[in-house]
């Protein structure tokens, strides 16, 4: 079975600035990878060649094994840019409408009813485009990315406009299609957002890859606490299999043991780790 | 492909393009109805030299359709560029391309399918605009040019040439430059067209040379010049002559050498605009 996305020696030169050097990633059918990185780092160009938008300089990309960029590999693609703008004089169901015909979606009616409910326009079906707030527009952009039932979505920050209950939608909604067993790159700055709803992340810096792995994976442990009559003690280098140790001497101790936390860095702390503190 | 034609006439419509358009033609056509109805009112009083052989109404009638011809010729033109100056880079500034380049349809299709919106509606306004200037002409004058078909599709062919044009552009172009660059090229081969006339009346075969070559490297110039030619080819003697002195009149370049080199043209632009337009990153 051939991998959602997968990239080989990903390479890409803008005139002089080498945004990717000979990247190689992985998305597994049915997972929800993030990329981090500063602004910079190649995420978007990395999505812009899944996509077909850019041509790679050197190395090779495919979405389920078709080339990227071609006509088999955008069928089984959705997309929302990071920059993106749609017709100011189409109303939302008019879009979707579009994006049907193009992507060769038959889903008709119901299914444009039910990407508006995802992400919460039903109320704005007629509504022009023009007439739309940012955040509005930024969830009529993910509604559009879902249309014709791809099989991969790339989504290059597609909270960025977005309020936290916007958020929230697209999180649900994208849990909802990760159970369903479509694939996801999910590139964005939040953290957070990330952490909550990614498989795996990788975390690009000056066009390379410095980091990779589930969250859990790429957390450093941190030791752990246990709370006690006396309040909360922190046993540093204590690691998970270390707990039981730990309570069983306390409670030898005549110790009241209340809680025990093992604790590990935030993706935010390992995030700043991998890239250095870099911001662009 | 039938998409994203219907997408680019749905998009012209609503922004009131085609309102614009309709309403500034009306205007342009009253103004011509005006001025068929007071030249050819005024024919009778018009005094030639008794040894001068001049039709006062071919010169007359053929100087007005000409001068329609070349409004309709402009008119289709600004309606072309502002159709397609902004379709790649224009468009991919904005963010509007990139969501429906991702889809199945394709780059070339797509280009192919604004090309074909764009020409289709520029190719149709002008011949129906032609077609009236010249009914307005013979009703008004009771004067018809030699032909009457032909140098409508060859004026609405020029359109279709500066479409491909602009559309070429669009893809190396931002919108205003590109908008800039199709309109200086349009006035560069008018002024061309304008100095080969001028070159025959004076016998300069250098200036006549130079505007034969300027007609071939733009050749909806040369398109727009055998229209032109076709209105007066039954023309004769010196009525011949004063037309052919132009601005209206005055054509040289035409049949079907010039015809056939203006399809190849269309070809190599086309193909360079879809070549140019795969190749780059949006």
């Amino acid at each position: 079975m051939a991998a959602a996305l997968a990239a080989q020696r990903l390479a890409k030169r803008y005139g002089r600035i080498q945004a990717l050097h000979g990247i190689d990633l992985e998305v597994g059918e049915g997972e929800l990878v993030g990329l981090l990185g500063p602004n910079g780092a190649g995420k978007s160009t990395l999505v812009k060649i899944a996509c077909g938008l850019v041509r790679p300089t050197a190395g090779k990309a495919w979405i389920y094994g078709a080339p990227a960029g071609s006509a088999k590999a955008r069928s089984a693609l959705g997309y929302l840019a990071e920059f993106f703008r749609f017709p100011g004089w189409m109303t939302a169901n008019e879009l979707l409408v579009l994006h049907q015909q193009l992507a060769g979606s038959d889903g008709g009616a119901e299914e444009r009813a039910r990407l508006l409910e995802l992400v919460a326009l039903t109320d704005a079906r007629d509504r022009p485009v023009e007439e739309m707030s940012k955040g509005m527009q930024q969830r009529l952009g993910i509604a559009q990315a879902f249309v014709g039932t791809p099989k991969m979505v790339l989504l290059d920050e597609p909270t960025s406009a977005l309020d936290p209950v916007g958020r929230r939608t697209v999180r649900l909604l994208l849990e909802e299609v990760r159970a369903r067993g479509v694939s996801v790159l999910l590139n964005s700055h939040l953290l957070s957002e990330v952490e909550l709803v990614c498989d795996r992340v990788v975390i690009l810096l000056g066009g390379k890859v410095v980091a990779e792995g589930a969250t859990h994976e790429l957390a450093h442990p941190r030791g752990v606490e246990i709370e006690t009559e006396k309040g909360a003690q922190l046993f540093p280098g204590a690691k998970r299999d270390d707990a039981p140790r730990l309570v069983a001497e306390l409670v030898a101790a005549g110790r009241q043991v209340y809680g025990v936390r093992v604790l590990s860095s935030t993706l935010e702390e390992v995030y700043l780790e991998a890239v250095h503190g870099e911001t662009d | 492909m039938t998409t994203i034609i219907l997408y680019a006439i749905g998009e012209a419509v609503r922004r009131k393009v085609f309102l614009v358009v309709i309403v500034l033609t009306a205007i342009f056509l009253g103004l011509d109805a005006l001025a068929n109805h007071y030249i050819f009112s005024d024919l009778a009083t018009f005094h030639v030299p008794a040894d001068a052989a001049v039709d006062k109404r071919t010169f007359a009638g053929s100087f007005v359709v000409g001068m329609s011809m070349f409004a309709t010729l402009f008119l289709g033109v600004v309606l072309a560029v502002f159709l397609t100056l902004g379709a790649v880079s224009g468009d991919a500034e904005r963010g509007l391309l990139q969501p429906l380049v991702v889809r199945p349809i394709g780059r070339r299709s797509m280009l192919l399918a604004r090309f074909l919106a764009a020409a289709g509606v520029c190719a149709v306004y002008v011949f129906l605009v032609y077609i009236i200037a010249v009914t307005i002409t013979g009703t008004e004058g009771s004067w018809w040019p030699h032909a009457i078909v032909l140098p409508g599709i060859l004026l609405a062919a020029a359109v279709v040439l500066m479409t491909a044009m602009s559309l070429l552009g669009s893809v190396f172009l931002g919108g205003t430059a590109n908008g800039i660059a199709i309109f200086m090229l349009f006035i560069a081969g008018l002024v061309a067209g304008l100095l080969g006339s001028i070159g025959h009346a004076l016998g300069s075969h250098t200036i006549s040379h130079a505007a034969t070559i300027a007609a071939w490297v733009l050749p909806f110039e040369a398109l727009y010049q055998d229209a032109l030619k076709q209105i007066t080819l039954g023309t004769h003697g010196f009525t011949e002559f004063l037309v052919r002195l132009g601005p209206f009149g005055g054509a040289y370049n035409s049949g079907w050498g010039v015809r056939a080199w203006a399809a190849a043209y269309l070809v190599i632009v086309g193909v360079t605009a879809l070549t140019a337009f795969e190749r780059r990153d949006l």
